[in-house]
């Protein structure tokens, strides 16, 4: 029994679908871009010149990092009210990529091929950006201040010559931390408690270097499982009384209430990455009975470190500087660490311009980069280790503790070191105490 | 006319092969006018088709329903990324397709064989529990499977006949992007073929059984377990493919990319195209490929901010998935079919179930049963 | 050995608010048939319900309980626009339909209340309890949350084996002409169970949260858990969905403790393939009887 009716055959929708697509897709051909007085950089014009950038703006790596972009453009914007750099308005585009290394990779591609920038400025997150710097150098996309400490940014650059690290790599950082408690916690019973990735990685391989003899525990944590308890639980078991943390700001809010629900008290010891007293402290402020101080307080005692003045550090002369973008370009909140993270990798990204000439081109900004990275002023406390042998970005940091709601108290000198074996020594460049030019736009 | 009508439905693998080579011609029109970013948007489309397409087959025709095949994805993407870690793998690029075709089908018939045995919920369950395991293991092999970065995918060189004869039949240079979209179609069309052959023989009509009757289907000398075994196998090796399409397409296999959402998103493009239909599947994948970008501008345009616009996509989605199965059970493709039928017949068809009325090859069930009596009995 | 006894209270904890899920999907399975893949993000919908009102200043005990009502009319919304159309078609439409509502309200809630970490208060304080001079891996509100799951248990079995009202629920989910027949309104007590269930499942978003972090993803792993608890135990049997529940939170916690927290998602899908390979219909199926 056959049932007579058309069977409009399977393909048949397909080519329907196609020919429709081929009808949009034709309007959309790319027109190369000529016009203009002799400047034929993709993403350059003589008015402008747009970069853009990946962060998560959704999802759990969001809180905090989001807020980066919108530092960014503020000073930008800031500069742009200045009348821009060369005479050409900074145009910046961020996609979210939710950190989702799969994400970013589309939202690269669409910022590379369709939206034609010029650079990448501060894409951010080591599982995320490492999905992309192949591509970008093999296009030959200049691809600065990546918001990540992995090494991957700058210890090769031969095979990544277009991409440049920005803040301390989790390594020095590492052996920093490492040095700090050799000298002054000798008798401490260290436990490590490491994300789960590069990040954990490096910075174990840092720590180490001083620590070997000290650390009696490692745990190690998936980013998205937020049952960190038996991570925890080992720490305690292990007899561990500081405790050495890489992770990022959710998951010190982790630790904290869960130490607290097993009664385990060390000392606390955030890389500078998890640390942010307002960020940790408005995600533990909710919690009743007093058990956990509302606000920033609530890391009081802890270790860290730092590179850039943050917001507590309402004298310093960057810190009033951004206080004074915020105010004229911000968005609405106020302005956070995060927010001048953002500004921070800004101002390089403008002084690399500025060296990079009139004639604007991809290469010219790495070459200028590679010469004058250096001696580049800025907020950053230690100097940059841009040459043409490296692209590893801020040389330093120092060691503070939290207090007092949130402000950091200097514990050592700014300490510069540089990967592998190299020495620790106390920075002498005079970076720490430089001031902004008067303008707020690097001249 | 009608006797060349039912010529034409008579002949099914010339048929097929046919649509096939028209569809080619279609894709390379569309991808030499496309620049570089479409031609990526157009291989993401034909990766989701692809995974849809297996699917739709397991989904649509045998009845099984799989929220695993992000998993399944996974292995062949991670076949892929194993294969070509640098530019000097040597390995040609189809055989490392059929390699990640291989390795996902093997896993398919594991999981076939352990899926065969439960039925409706249980199954969805443990394919669940698969989309959300797989990732996993990536994690905790990190040596070798790289860990939450992920493996690179680096896409060996474009070899030196494909460029002379791209340039020789289309007048431009071929760039990277577009071979990937092409490469991505073509195993699209590849195995669409081969599916919609499948599905129009004996073990398509047994499966088909499977899914409407089980009962009558084993008293028709059926083996329930082996048509669902080999439904969940061939379904799984399209996931492959899938896999290794989308491998080089994003140039990366990382856990983050096989979420249950991937899993949940191929389901969206199966049941919005229509059950069973490959047809549909496409059409799906389309939509969610070209879609978001869409809602999101009517978002921001509405004057949300664009982190709540991005969830917009998924919303509309969502929406348009439960109003398609409470509304329009048979999908676009069911539903376009249904009106084109009504107006040749001038009369309102009763609407059949989802899983029937989707399928653009179905005989009514009591057909393909009697066709498959017919057809195991000696 | 504190390390021992520690994994072990944290894993009963999660065990019991997975039981408390996989019984919700328990109760929705027995009256209805339908797996309810939408019970996470509903559990997750009401959660936040409870954060609006605490973050207006209301006391969370007001909070808690307008989001369990919250939960209780959900439940029979969707019972009524959603799941009822479908009755009688093809069990997929349904299992679709469950998950299109999953995408939907993860996304409404990603609109609505942001795509942000948000802390969850919690009763009872969060530290852990003291037993002498050591400190167990256990807060107040730990305790509670296992109090609170086995009085709701109390509960559901009180309401089906005493009342009359659990009487004809359970003849509605029995055999639906039958109970027809003997006046039962058919209709009104699938829209109850599924109501109830609700409930149950927004209890355990409650537990969940409480002393922890939420955003718009943070049952997902429920999702998965609570229903490889149900599966575990037969989805027919409350009593094998405890037992799910208590089984899967205590191997998951001692998994990340002592091998790694990468393999959890893994072990749950051993364990399931394993009881699911020696008995497909779950550990306290009926055997033999197969519905066709």
């Amino acid at each position: 029994m056959k049932r007579r009716h058309t069977r409009p055959a399977p393909l048949a929708g397909v080519l329907a679908t196609l020919a429709l697509l081929a009808a949009c897709g034709a309007g959309d051909d790319r027109s190369d871009e000529d016009g203009g007085g002799g400047v034929s950089e993709v993403g350059v014009s003589e008015e402008s010149v747009t970069v853009g950038a990946h962060f998560p703006l959704t999802g759990v790596a969001a809180p905090g990092y989001s807020e980066i972009p919108t530092g960014a453009q503020a000073y930008f914007d800031y500069v742009n009210a200045q009348g821009g750099v060369h005479g050409r308005q900074i145009e910046y585009l961020v996609k979210d990529d939710g950190y989702n290394p799969t994400n970013t990779n589309t939202v690269t591609s669409e910022l590379v091929l369709q939206d034609e920038i010029f650079a990448m400025v501060g894409g951010l997150g080591t599982p995320t950006h490492s999905a992309v710097v192949d591509f970008l150098n093999e296009e030959g996309v200049p691809d600065l201040f990546v918001s990540s400490g992995s090494l991957q940014w700058g210890d090769d650059v031969e095979d990544k010559p277009y991409t440049f690290g920005w803040q301390p790599d989790y390594e020095i950082e590492g052996k920093i931390i490492g040095q700090y408690v050799a000298e002054n916690l000798p008798d401490a019973k260290v436990g490590l408690f490491l994300q789960d990735d590069d990040f954990g990685e490096d910075a174990e391989k840092g720590v180490r270097q001083y620590l070997e003899d000290q650390v009696v525990g490692v745990e190690r944590y998936t980013s998205g499982n937020t049952d960190v308890g038996p991570q925890i639980a080992g720490l305690q078991a292990s007899g561990a009384d500081l405790v050495l943390s890489f992770n990022t700001p959710s998951y010190t809010a982790l630790s904290q209430l869960v130490s607290l629900k097993l009664g385990y008290d060390p000392q606390w010891f955030y890389s500078n990455v998890g640390s942010d007293p307002d960020l940790v402290g408005s995600l533990l402020s909710e919690f009743s009975e007093g058990a956990v101080e509302g606000s920033a307080s609530s890391l009081d005692g802890v270790l860290t470190t730092e590179y850039i003045p943050g917001i507590d550090q309402a004298e310093d002369p960057w810190v009033q500087l951004w206080q004074k973008v915020w105010d004229e370009h911000g968005t609405e909140g106020e302005l956070t660490n995060y927010r001048v993270y953002g500004m921070s990798h800004a101002y390089a990204f403008v002084q690399a311009l500025q060296a990079a000439g009139e004639e604007l081109t991809r290469d010219g900004l790495v070459e200028a980069l590679e010469e004058v990275g250096q001696d580049l002023d800025g907020p950053q406390l230690a100097p940059f280790r841009f040459t043409a042998d490296s692209h590893m970005g801020i040389s330093g940091l120092r060691v503070v503790e939290i207090k007092d709601g949130g402000a950091a108290d200097p514990l050592t000198p700014v300490l510069v070191s540089d990967i592998g074996d190299a020495p620790i020594e106390e920075d002498t460049s005079g970076q720490a105490d430089d001031a902004p030019p008067e303008g707020g736009v690097p001249e | 006319m009608t006797r060349l009508r039912s010529w034409w439905s008579e002949v099914t693998l010339l048929r097929h092969l046919v649509l096939a080579a028209a569809g080619l011609l279609v894709v390379v029109a569309v991808l030499e006018s496309a620049g570089d970013f479409r031609s990526l948007q157009l291989a993401s489309m034909a990766y989701l088709g692809l995974a849809a397409g297996g699917l739709t087959i397991l989904t649509g025709l045998n009845g099984q329903i799989s929220l695993g095949h992000g998993a399944l994805m996974a292995i062949g993407a991670y076949t892929t990324a194993l294969l070509l870690p640098d530019r000097e793998s040597s390995t040609p690029l189809a055989l490392v397709v059929l390699a990640a075709v291989g390795a996902t089908l093997a896993v398919g018939v594991a999981v076939g064989y352990a899926a065969a045995r439960l039925h409706g919920p249980y199954l969805a369950g443990a394919t669940l529990a698969l989309a959300v395991a797989v990732p996993g293991v990536a994690l905790f092999f990190k040596g070798r499977l790289g860990g939450e970065q992920g493996l690179r995918v680096v896409l060996p060189d474009i070899p030196e006949w494909v460029l002379d004869l791209a340039f020789f039949v289309t007048g431009q240079e071929l760039t990277r992007s577009r071979y990937v979209a092409y490469v991505a179609w073509l195993t699209l069309v590849v195995t669409f073929v081969l599916l919609a052959n499948l599905s129009r023989s004996r073990v398509g009509r047994r499966w088909r059984a499977v899914r409407d009757d089980a009962v009558a289907a084993e008293l028709a000398g059926i083996h329930l377990g082996r048509a669902r075994v080999s439904a969940f196998t061939v379904s799984a090796a399209a996931a492959g493919a899938a896999g290794a399409m989308m491998a080089i397409t994003v140039r990366l296999a990382a856990p983050s990319g096989f979420t249950l959402n991937l899993s949940l998103t191929l389901l969206t493009a199966v049941v919005l195209g229509g059950l069973g239909s490959l047809t549909g599947a496409i059409i799906g994948a389309a939509l969610l490929t070209f879609l978001p970008q869409v809602v999101t501008g009517w978002g921001t345009d509405a004057g949300l901010s664009d982190i709540r616009a991005a969830e917009l996509a998924p919303l509309v989605y969502g929406l348009v998935m439960i109003l398609v199965i409470l509304l329009a059970p048979s999908g676009i493709v069911g539903t376009l079919r249904r009106l084109a039928v009504r107006r040749t017949r001038g009369g309102p068809e009763p609407a059949p179930p989802a899983t029937d009325a989707a399928d653009p090859a179905a005989p009514s069930s009591s057909d393909a049963l009697t066709t498959t009596s017919k057809g195991t009995s000696p | 050995m504190q390390q021992l006894v520690n994994t072990a209270l944290s894993g009963l904890t999660l065990g019991m608010v997975y039981a408390a899920f996989a019984l919700a999907l328990v109760m929705i399975w027995r009256s209805t048939r339908v797996v309810n893949f939408a019970q996470a993000p509903m559990a997750m919908v009401t959660t936040f319900v409870a954060l609006a009102v605490i973050d207006a200043g209301h006391s969370y005990w007001l909070g808690f309980g307008l989001a369990l009502l919250s939960g209780l009319v959900l439940g029979a919304v969707v019972e009524r626009v959603v799941i009822r159309p479908v009755e009688g078609k093809p069990e997929i439409n349904a299992v679709i339909l469950t998950l299109g509502l999953f995408i939907v309200l993860h996304a409404l809630a990603s609109v609505v209340f942001g795509n942000r970490y948000r802390s969850f208060p919690a009763p009872f304080g969060v530290r852990g309890v003291e037993v002498g001079d050591t400190t167990l891996g256990i807060t107040g509100f730990g305790i509670f949350s296992i109090a609170a799951v086995l009085v709701v248990m109390a509960l559901l079995v009180l309401l089906f084996r005493v009342t009359d009202l659990g009487l004809r629920m359970r003849a509605a989910a029995y055999h639906q002409e039958v109970a027809r027949l003997l006046g039962v309104r058919v209709g009104r007590m699938l829209t109850l169970g599924w109501a109830l269930a609700s409930v149950v499942g927004s209890l355990a978003g409650l537990l969940i949260a409480g002393g922890s972090l939420v955003h718009p993803g943070f049952m997902d792993s429920i999702v998965v858990f609570g229903f490889v608890a149900a599966v575990l135990g037969g989805l027919d049997s409350p009593v094998g969905a405890v037992v799910g529940g208590l089984l899967l939170g205590l191997s998951l916690s001692f998994v990340s403790g002592y091998v790694g927290s990468q393999l959890v998602a893994l072990t749950a899908l051993a364990i399931l393939m394993l009881v699911l390979t020696l008995r497909p219909g779950g550990l306290f199926s009926q055997p033999a009887q197969r519905r066709v």
